[in-house]
């Protein structure tokens, strides 16, 4: 995995530059300046509240930046370039540099109406153009690779929570985003489904091309593979590698939302 | 004195207009379900606008009132309707601005991370809204639109007033001539039954079809 000597070269996957959100009067997040490397997995934690989820929906254009600006693999995501200027991107800018991100989401958002394997199918025929035997068959590897081969007909309500959120998964990989954001995907979850969404994770983890932004409550999760670990409160209080920030916190806030994680 | 069997035949000649004007005004009522339906969701506020007033109008005045506009007053302004395309015309508004509502607020009960999951897909708006929010607005709505278009095929009655020989028409003229009173309007009954009811059952068919494996 990278390391930070190593990253520090390259052209970073992602880069939030002074980015400040606010809903209304509300301040969500003041000053962001977060570099992701490429194939970099960064967990994101913080208390409720804390504009965890609005860092990640910016990411794939769900919620507009107030102010400063978001490159994906070094193409402004919210602005684009005209005569040396920087100018509000429209639609069509904004769907080319998407493209490169994707999102899995806690409440899973699969399509209701859709078989399984049309909810994993239909973006790669209708976005990217696949022809649909191709589709098919890219669909099935996908969702065997979450082990949900056996429901490709069924419908989205007649599985578990868990396997919803595997099929959103599959969902989301087939469209091979180089970066993907994870909402808390098991804090929708009955707690006996948590287990199987975090193991495909993991390997997603494991795998290593991916870039991942994975915002998450299963501290355990993040130690385990993350290669940096961010703790925010409406900006970034303090990140470093997993041991360090779990196992010597510097940040007295950092301290306190720890200690009470451990004590829940 | 007619033979009852020669009332049937009067009767059915009635029920064929009936028909006719029930299939093509909710033809017109559901395009303009649609039409309006969406125009009150549209980003531009005089498309909105417009799409309100429709809506209240024809669900602020009387049809009765409307048909009568149609086919008496406008003659006097030099427009020309037959009797059927002004019952077509009037009930498919009406119905269609009762329609637009349905249309508007099952489209608004879908809830928003289904058009988060399409943007994210990195879906076109249009591809978001034809593939995933009007699939599932749809089911939402045939049970409502089911409704309307059995108190549609009621409402068609009402375009004997403007002298459409539709099946009451044909009832109120037969009982003019025949005086058999009871037996006419007792049969006018028990076609508009026999009209209604197949719709019923469609409707409920339709809607089983629909959620079964989603339920
Ligand atoms: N669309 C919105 N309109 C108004 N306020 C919003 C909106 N979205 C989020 N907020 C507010 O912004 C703040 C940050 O929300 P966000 O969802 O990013 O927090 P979070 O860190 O993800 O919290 P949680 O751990 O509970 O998911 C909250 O106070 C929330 O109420
Ligand atoms: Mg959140």
């Amino acid at each position: 995995m990278n390391t930070n000597a190593e990253t520090a070269k390259v052209q970073p996957m992602v880069r939030y530059r002074n980015i400040c959100k606010s809903f209304g009067d509300l301040k969500v997040l003041t000053d962001i300046n977060l570099e992701i490397a490429p194939s970099e997995k960064v967990a994101v934690i913080g208390p409720s509240g804390s504009g965890k989820t609005t860092l990640g929906r910016m990411l794939v254009t769900l919620e507009k930046p107030t102010s400063g600006t978001i490159e994906i693999d070094g193409e402004m995501l919210w602005h684009k370039t005209v005569k040396g200027e920087l100018v509000p991107a429209d639609e069509k800018h904004l769907r080319k540099v998407r493209g490169n991100a994707g999102m899995v989401f806690q409440q899973f958002n699969l399509f209701p109406h859709m078989t399984i394997l049309r909810n994993v199918m239909e973006a790669p025929v209708h976005v990217l153009g696949i022809p649909k035997d191709k589709a098919k068959e890219q669909a099935i590897s996908m969702l065997k690779k979450v082990g949900l081969e056996a429901k490709l007909d069924n419908y989205p309500r007649q599985l578990s929570g868990g396997q919803q959120q595997r099929v959103a998964i599959a969902r989301a990989l087939v469209m091979h985003p180089k970066v993907m954001v994870f909402d808390e995907v098991t804090s929708a979850l009955d707690p006996e489904m948590v287990g199987e969404v975090l193991l495909v994770l993991k390997e997603i983890a494991e795998e290593g091309n991916m870039t991942m932004l994975v915002i998450t409550h299963e501290m355990a999760f993040a130690q385990e593979v993350a290669d940096r670990v961010i703790f925010m409160e409406g900006s970034i209080v303090e990140q470093g590698p997993p041991q360090a920030l779990f196992g010597n916190p510097h940040n007295q806030r950092t301290q306190e939302f720890l200690s009470r994680f451990r004590n829940a | 004195m007619h033979p009852p069997f020669n009332i049937l035949v009067q009767l059915l000649r009635g029920t064929v207009v009936t028909i006719e004007l029930t299939v093509f005004a909710a033809l017109l009522a559901f395009v303009i379900s649609f039409i309006v339906g969406f125009s009150r969701m549209a980003k531009f506020w005089p498309l909105r606008a417009i799409a309100i007033i429709y809506t209240e109008f024809f669900r602020g005045t009387s049809l009765l009132v409307q048909l009568f506009w149609v086919y008496f007053v406008l003659p006097l302004f030099n427009v020309n309707i037959s009797a059927l395309a002004a019952g077509i015309l009037i009930l498919g508004m009406n119905f269609g601005a009762y329609g637009s509502e349905v249309v508007r607020s099952s489209v608004l009960a879908i809830p928003k991370g289904q058009t988060e999951a399409g943007v994210v897909l990195n879906m076109k708006p249009s591809q978001i809204t034809w593939r995933i929010i009007l699939p599932q607005a749809f089911m939402i709505m045939i049970p409502t639109f089911g409704n309307n278009l059995i108190e549609l095929l009621k409402s068609t009655a009402l375009v004997s007033l403007i002298t459409l020989n539709d099946l009451m028409f044909q009832g109120k003229m037969i009982q003019n001539t025949t005086l058999r009173t009871t037996e006419v309007f007792g049969l006018v009954l028990v076609i508009y039954f026999c009209l209604a009811y197949p719709l019923t059952l469609g409707v409920r068919w339709l809607e089983r079809k629909i959620t079964v494996g989603r339920a």
